[in-house]
């Protein structure tokens, strides 16, 4: 009988990795026999997969699965989209690796970190993967173009101009960021102090949360800044997690219409905070072309259109020509201002 | 545990745990739940082979130990913590530590050597206070612990703060990122195969190993027979600090990154492979040969189902569900045992 049990438990440790492997058996055919589509197609290998710095964000949604998507299926490719659900360096590197290894022709990706993905992204150059980074770069040696939604200082000059003309030109702001260690967070903070100092010096930084795009966290901060600082006059939110929570923290508050808010944000999110007065101007570009532009970017790469030199230029699609500027970036154009006048043209 | 040799006759009233002794050693080793979690991790790497496009390569055997060797690393000492019926869940939190330190000692010039024994130094550091709480304060390690998550990461990012430090000499980093020729094999795999023989040594062929055990069943039994409670359990806490700084020192470099919040979250996939490969969350059961495993299926899974370009949420379900089974499965087998009659 105790041999009997014993048994049992052999077997269902053997029944469960039977299931494993049947598992691995159905998920490996499925792909592979979706997979030899695409490189199959043509000569030049098209399958280009978008990396965001984590799954299940609106944003990256919309320019990976919106404009990125698109952009490969109007030139041929094909395109995927993995990435860790947790918005991690580490994660991010193994994700890269198994690309490599897949024999991908282009990974476009926004990074987590500039420094940590570089060893994993020189190997997947040097086995002919193209590296395009977007929305957030590594160092310039480890991939061969960025795509910048907007020049560091269009941004921060845009963020800064918004919060002046609501506040008027004085008084106390503070920044509510992402995560400490963001490479464009930090970057747009830093050139937005300096511009203000110069061009506003009648408005005081008082100081910088980080609500590590976390909706929760971002909604506390919040809280505690209009306490901490009673006479805050603004926030600044560069991410459209941290604006988003700030505006529902405003909105309800005392301080609804008496501390401003503006930063980057998407129209859909903010639509209903600009309308009821919380809110009175944002930014953002269109990460949807941002995700094509950085397909085209890809393609150009494969194509050998382009190989990431200053002034190497191409034509991406809809969106007409681009050149290779400095460090081999390529700019999207300058943000957009959205208030009550131009909500209603834009939907994402 | 000497006897291989059967007896004729099994008597029923005679503890069941005697009894099993009974079978010849090769049938226990065929039956234990090391052999089983072994055998898994072989049936899933050659199926994984034989069907995952492009994973049976030297590649994936590079990346794979490369990503699992924190985990690896860290899971030797806690397999100690945990045997003993604790528990530490500030390892990641402590390697981040170490990171930071790693980082701030490279950029003020200091040698790399001396700069590694200061982060194994912090490690200990950490692990002592982890080990006062619990042994002379007397506090549950799972709430000293949960503590010391919050309190060495907080110390981590604050003494680096929104910066990272990334200049690292490259003889260093490569020592943590290549590997031997094309064989996949890391040069890191070097120290840790001498840590894996050390710490399964010093585990299963010690009077301080045997005390571990003891512990993890009785605190009470393991006093009166002489054990030092509260030192083996110290000492077992002391091991997670060291090892967790030295899993911090290669992840530092590895990714040449200094950060905060390097390793955050990795504390439970070292503990979830930990049980995985078969040791009691109650203490007192386990053996390092399935925890090693155990870490490796996890790798191979993971790695495998990403290839297959199965979602990463899709994975973490699989995953998820493998670790539940292999918690639950001997805890169901138990109480079916317990219920049948003991007639044969």
């Amino acid at each position: 009988m105790l041999f009997h049990s014993r048994k049992t438990q052999g077997r269902i440790v053997a029944v469960a990795a039977a299931t494993i492997a049947l598992a691995l058996v159905a998920t490996g055919c499925s792909s592979s026999s979706g997979s030899s589509g695409g490189s199959g197609g043509g000569s030049k290998n098209y399958k280009v997969t978008f990396l965001p710095k984590s799954l299940g964000n609106n944003y990256f949604e919309a320019s990976d699965g919106g404009g990125g998507k698109t952009a490969v299926n109007k030139f041929g490719g094909t395109y995927e989209e993995v990435g860790p659900t947790t918005a991690t360096a580490s994660a991010q590197v193994s994700y890269i690796n198994t690309l490599t290894q897949q024999h991908v022709g282009a990974i476009v990706l926004s990074a987590n970190d500039p420094n940590a993905l570089c060893s994993s992204l020189n190997q997947a150059k040097s086995a002919g993967v193209k590296v395009v980074t977007f929305d957030s770069d590594t160092k310039a040696s480890c991939r061969n173009v960025f795509v910048n939604q907007a020049s560091t200082e269009g941004i921060a000059e845009t963020q800064a101009d918004n919060i002046a003309k609501e506040i008027g030109s004085a008084g106390d702001i503070a920044i509510l960021s992402s995560t400490a260690n963001a490479t464009n967070q930090n970057a747009w903070n830093a050139a937005m102090t300096k511009y203000m100092a110069k061009k506003y010096p009648k408005i005081k930084i008082v100081t910088t949360v980080y609500g590590n795009d976390d909706d929760q966290t971002s909604y506390d901060d919040t809280a505690a800044l209009v306490q901490k600082y009673p006479n805050l006059k603004g926030i600044v939110s560069p991410t459209t997690v941290g604006i988003a929570a700030a505006a529902r923290y405003l909105s309800t508050s005392q301080y609804k219409g008496k501390v401003q808010l503006t930063g980057l944000g998407t129209p859909n999110q903010m639509r209903a905070y600009v309308k009821n007065g919380t809110v009175q101007s944002f930014a953002l570009w269109n990460p949807s072309d941002l995700g094509y532009l950085a397909a085209y970017t890809a393609k150009a790469l494969i194509d050998g259109t382009i190989t990431g030199k200053t002034g190497d230029s191409y034509t991406a699609g809809k969106l007409g020509k681009y050149k290779v500027g400095a460090d081999g970036t390529v700019i999207l154009g300058k943000p957009t201002t959205f208030d009550k006048t131009n909500i209603d043209k834009f939907n994402f | 545990m000497s006897s291989a040799t059967t007896t004729a006759t099994a008597p029923s009233p005679e503890p069941r745990a005697l009894t099993d002794y009974g079978r010849p050693l090769w049938r226990r080793l065929l039956i234990s739940r090391e052999a089983t979690i072994i055998a898994a991790l072989i049936v899933v790497s050659i199926v994984a082979s034989a069907v995952v496009p492009y994973f049976g390569s030297t590649t994936t055997v590079d990346f794979l130990l490369l990503d699992t060797a924190p985990i690896l690393m860290i899971a030797l000492p806690m397999t100690f913590v945990i045997v003993t019926g604790e528990i530490d869940l500030s390892v990641a939190s402590t390697l981040g530590l170490s990171s930071v330190t790693l980082g701030l000692l490279t950029q003020a010039h200091v040698p790399m050597i001396l700069s590694i024994l200061v982060c194994l130094v912090v490690g200990l550091v950490a692990g002592a206070v982890n080990g006062f709480l619990v042994t002379v304060v007397g506090l549950p390690s799972i709430a000293v612990t949960i503590g010391t998550i919050a309190l060495y990461r907080g110390i981590a990012v604050g003494l680096l703060g929104t910066t990272t430090i990334t200049t690292f000499p490259s003889s260093w980093e490569g020592l943590a990122q290549n590997q031997f020729g094309t064989s996949g094999i890391p040069y890191v795999m070097v120290p840790i195969v001498v840590l894996i023989l050390v710490f399964g040594a010093v585990l299963h062929f010690t009077s301080f190993g045997r005390g571990l055990f003891a512990l993890g069943l009785s605190k009470d039994t393991a006093a009166f027979s002489g054990i030092n409670v509260n030192r083996s359990k110290f000492i077992a806490f002391l091991l997670t600090g060291v090892v967790s700084a030295l899993a911090g020192v290669f992840w530092t470099l590895r990714y040449a990154t200094a950060r905060g919040d390097n390793g955050t979250g990795l504390e439970l996939s070292v503990i979830a492979a930990v049980l995985l490969g078969g040791v009691s969350i109650f203490g007192g059961k386990g053996a390092l040969p399935g925890v090693i495993a155990g870490v490796l299926l996890i790798g191979v899974l993971q790695s495998a189902l990403q290839l297959a370009g199965v979602s990463s949420d899709a994975i973490t379900v699989v995953t998820g569900i493998v670790l539940v089974l292999s918690v639950v499965t001997p805890q169901v087998i138990t109480r079916v045992r317990a219920r049948r009659p003991r007639a044969a």
